[in-house]
């Protein structure tokens, strides 16, 4: 466990940082238009890898380990569709929680 | 849609908001929880909440702090988990450049997912300027207080908390339920696969500290590549 004193300057540094980005170009946002496109693409993709990073392990590794097919996966899976047809955050957490919860019970 | 029209703007955003508030109150009580667990203080578990408030880097930062992990690993995986963020910040940029650089400045700070989901759509749906901050701040700071309120109780609740209820589950869940509105295009899915693939290739092989910094610089790269777009410039 790191000490006290490392805890606080990463929270600290990361909480700068973190807001950095958050302002972004919001300070330039008259001058966004000067973005080049290749950057405004590269940029596009940044929720879509971060996000994914962040959903995977929940997924495929529960427990640490690849474990395929696990009820999480399924869940997920199942979650992800409904996510996708109606692009319904609520419906999308329902729908994960309830088959989630429904594996769990039966199996 | 007219009988919304008596509603002030904030009441608006802060009533849009409250449907995804129900996937990150249980994300708020889980890492309250996971720092109590992880024997965090309550003041180092609120003061992420106040000074990063962001869940996802907050969670991952807790995680490898208790594993002792080098302050400039956490430090860089929080920033790359909330690199993101500067999406958002570009996409909104251009509806809010009509206000004084204080009042962006400010709003800034509490940008987040959800706030962006909510009023994105909004604006590129034609609002006049003078609703847009309104808007925000109504998404925003619903967003701030759960937020602030469900790590403090999570924390105190802990191991009180129903463990046969997998809580948990809703940090995956949010991050999948904001994922898939993303994947309009097979930059953004290759981006995506690549990123899933990375990230949990290197937590398999034990490298899990840097698993997600590696795994969302591996999308973005090879997203970027599969976009045909090179990635030295050319002038």
């Amino acid at each position: 466990m790191s000490d006290a004193a490392v805890i606080w300057a990463t929270i600290i540094i990361s909480g700068v940082g973190t807001y950095a980005i958050r302002v972004g170009f919001l300070p330039a946002a008259h001058r966004f238009s000067t973005v080049p496109p290749r950057v405004r693409a590269a940029l596009g993709l940044i929720p879509s890898a971060a996000l994914a990073a962040l959903v995977a392990p929940g997924l495929l590794q529960p427990t640490g380990s690849i474990d395929l097919w696990n009820e999480r996966l399924l869940a997920g899976i199942v979650a992800g569709a409904v996510g996708w047809w109606t692009k319904n955050v609520v419906a999308t957490l329902v729908a994960g929680f309830a088959v989630l919860i429904l594996l769990q019970q039966f199996f | 849609m007219d009988d919304t029209a008596e509603r002030s703007p904030f009441a608006e955003g802060v009533i849009s908001v409250l449907p995804i508030l129900l996937g990150v109150v249980p994300f708020g009580l889980v890492f309250g929880a996971t720092a109590l667990e992880l024997d965090f203080t309550a003041l180092e578990t609120q003061g992420s909440s106040l000074f990063i408030f962001a869940g996802a880097s907050q969670l991952a930062a807790f995680d490898l702090m208790a594993d002792d992990a080098p302050l400039i690993v956490t430090v860089l995986t929080v920033w790359v988990i909330n690199l993101r963020m500067l999406m958002y910040s570009a996409s909104l940029a251009p509806h809010l450049g009509h206000l004084p650089l204080r009042q962006r400045l400010g709003a800034a700070y509490l940008l987040t997912d959800q706030a962006y989901a909510v009023v994105i759509g909004e604006y590129q749906g034609g609002r006049p300027a003078r609703d847009r901050l309104p808007l925000y701040l109504g998404a925003a700071l619903a967003l701030w207080v759960s937020w602030q309120m469900s790590t403090i109780v999570g924390y105190l609740a802990g191991s009180a908390l129903p463990a046969d209820v997998p809580l948990d589950f809703a940090v995956p869940l949010v991050f999948l339920a904001l994922l898939m509105p993303t994947l309009r295009s097979r930059p953004n899915i290759v981006a995506a696969v690549t990123a899933a693939a990375v990230t949990v290739a290197v937590r398999e092989i034990g490298a899990g500290e840097v698993a997600i910094l590696v795994g969302a610089l591996s999308g973005i790269a090879l997203g970027t590549l599969s976009a045909g777009t090179p990635l030295k410039s050319d002038s």
